[in-house]
């Protein structure tokens, strides 16, 4: 790295003020290797792509369609593209990425199937974080006779942007279904890694993967 | 603030093959260029607009900048921070050399002997005023539409001399509908009887009546449909149809007043010339087609933007250009803005257009300001890191009266 860039590293860290990184995003971070291509769809305010830039050295880009989550990305010296993730990644050629990420975003996708294919073939390896619907707590919402309202989840059935709801089980099946090899899996309870009985404790659940 | 003029002897080569023995470029800066002349942007103007990019001049209050709402004091591009040139292409009638100038071989006006000339002769030309002025590279060089055409022909043509682009409202290339839209101009012109084949000044006229329709075609696809309903509607001037074909709708008289503004002040000739630049304008031309490959010397970081109801440009036209960036890795930032207006939105306030274009020229001062001052920043490297950027720092500063003087003599 020459004086002129590391100047330029240095100018990009003030922008990036110092910020807590969610707990799933923390987690994905860890699986990115430094110096990676990383393309995070739904990017939301860039925390994780500032993150990966000053610790990792990674060339990122997000992608968002957001206007304020938008801004929010350029005062942080992000690269954001705005583009509808279900409107197609085609600007994204093949292999273009080491990694893509789609963060706690995967179950208000229309096309989820396609989403996924898509990540696979534009990056090495994708990787994918979503609310654990098999949660006790969720089944015990309903045995209450009400839809399950969580911290993952916070909406009202008539309001929720939320479309395909999955339990770590079907998010796995539908890996396998899509030929998709599973290269890492981890758990989280409110924000905490966990390793016993995920299917059940589980609020979210983030899974590594690449094409078989 | 006052337009200054430059005139360069050196002979240009222009892309059609001709030359240009001599020429002069008019052109106007905001701001401070600083010791080591890392804050320098310009602005790249599009068809109908010039060197007055903003402010006004003490004589002529009314006469505004054409992009004074993005560049000033305090505005999304900060003349409190940055050195900014607006700079008058060549071919233009606001005073540069153009086809309303004396050919030095004739001893007449150029009218239609000027030659063609294409963005990338722009850009040349604008070098050479950059060089004029001591700026070896600029933090960004910035445009809208065709202005957005230089900003990005600069950074193929002169990637060491541009650390930030930003292409606003704009295309890699033409569609066949927008050179459609060209050629009505330039026959509405050229058939007009009082264009005299360009040398319509030695007859003491204008062809204004081509000029017009020109404006008019121009000025409808500057703008949207909903633009369009929303502000004139199928409203009458007087209460009912008059069943002639005066002006009776609205848009026809807001159409007419356009055209008549447009055609006192606006060069015929230039007008051909600056649609066919547009025409001609395609950097993939020479990459069989191929836009990355094109970009592939490009080493400036890039913000791309288009607006939702611009059909002249459309956000898919700027995607095009994200694409190729990104096919080259390039760090390119891309935002589509929801904007009623059309192409036209680029020159008008949008909280969130204005917000992001604030937000991206706050990240080229910090680097500005890092590469300014590298030992401010660094921790380790204290002592060596204070003394290089002194030793850095004290020929800049003493360089830059000289260049500064330079400017002001030319």
């Amino acid at each position: 790295m020459s004086a002129a860039d590391r100047s330029v590293a240095r100018a990009d860290a003030r922008i990036d003020a110092p910020h807590h990184l969610r707990p799933d995003l923390a987690c994905i971070a860890e699986w990115v290797p430094p110096e990676s291509r990383v393309l995070d769809l739904g990017c939301g305010d860039g925390s994780l792509l500032a993150h990966l830039q000053t610790t990792r050295q990674c060339q990122g880009y997000g992608v968002e369609i957001d206007d304020a989550a938008v801004l929010s990305c350029m005062r942080r010296g992000v690269n954001v593209i705005q583009q509808n993730i279900e409107a197609g990644l085609g600007m994204f050629g093949a292999g273009q990425f080491d990694l893509v990420i789609l963060s706690m975003a995967i179950q208000a996708t229309h096309k989820t199937e396609h989403v996924l294919r898509e990540m696979s073939e534009i990056g090495r390896e994708g990787i994918v974080s979503f609310p654990n619907f098999g949660h006790w707590f969720h089944a015990w919402s309903i045995l209450r006779g009400r839809m399950p309202v969580s911290r993952e989840m916070p909406y009202q059935w008539y309001d929720t942007p939320n479309l395909h709801l999955s339990t770590i089980a079907d998010f796995e099946d539908l890996l396998a279904r899509l030929r998709l090899r599973v290269t890492g899996r981890a758990f989280l309870a409110d924000g905490r890694r966990i390793a016993w009985a995920p299917s059940q404790r589980a609020t979210q659940a983030i899974y590594r993967f690449r094409r078989v | 603030m006052r337009p200054q003029r430059i005139r360069f002897e050196d002979p240009l080569a222009l892309a059609s093959g001709a030359e240009l023995a001599g020429y002069e470029l008019v052109y106007e800066t905001y701001g401070t260029l600083n010791a080591r002349r890392s804050n320098a942007v310009l602005i790249c103007h599009a068809l109908n607009a010039s060197h007055h990019v903003a402010g006004w001049y003490a004589d002529q209050p009314d006469n505004v900048g054409w992009w004074d709402n993005m560049v000033g004091p305090g505005k999304p591009v900060d003349t409190n921070r940055f050195f900014v040139i607006g700079v008058n292409n060549l071919g233009s009638c606001f005073g540069s050399t153009g086809p309303m100038s004396e050919n030095p071989l004739t001893g007449r006006r150029y009218g239609p002997d000027f030659p063609v000339v294409t963005v990338e002769d722009w850009v040349h030309a604008q070098a050479r005023l950059a060089d004029a002025l001591g700026i070896e590279r600029f933090a960004a060089v910035m445009g809208g539409s065709l202005g957005g055409m230089q900003a990005l022909a600069w950074s193929i043509l002169y990637p060491d001399r541009v650390a930030h682009c930003l292409t606003i409202a704009s295309t890699p290339k033409l569609s066949a509908q927008n050179i459609a839209f060209n050629e009505v101009a330039r026959r509405a012109i050229i058939t007009d009887p009082e264009f005299h084949g360009g040398r319509f000044y030695e007859h003491g006229v204008v062809p204004r009546r081509g000029l017009q329709v020109a404006r008019m075609i121009g000025h409808i696809t500057y703008q949207s449909d909903d633009t369009m309903a929303e502000r004139f509607g199928r409203a009458l001037k007087r209460g009912d149809y008059g069943f002639s074909f005066d002006v009776e709708f609205e848009i026809e008289s807001y159409l007419r007043y356009q055209a008549e503004k447009f055609s006192a002040y606006f060069d015929a000739n230039t007008y051909l010339l600056i649609t066919r630049a547009l025409d001609y304008f395609d950097p993939s031309l020479n990459c069989g087609g191929d836009l990355a490959a094109a970009l592939a010397p490009a080493t400036a970081d890039f913000f791309v933007a288009s607006f939702t109801t611009d059909w002249r440009f459309s956000p898919q036209r700027s995607r095009e250009i994200v694409q190729a960036l990104l096919r080259n890795r390039r760090d390119v930032s891309y935002a589509e803005i929801e904007a009623p207006h059309g192409h036209d939105a680029f020159l008008l306030d949008d909280a969130q257009y204005h917000a992001l274009v604030r937000a991206y020229f706050d990240r080229i001062a910090a680097r500005v300001a890092a590469a300014e001052a590298p030992d401010a920043a660094s921790g380790a490297s204290g002592a060596s890191g204070a003394a290089g950027g002194a030793a850095g720092g004290t020929p800049g500063a003493s360089d830059a009266p000289a260049a500064a003087s330079t400017a002001g003599a030319a």
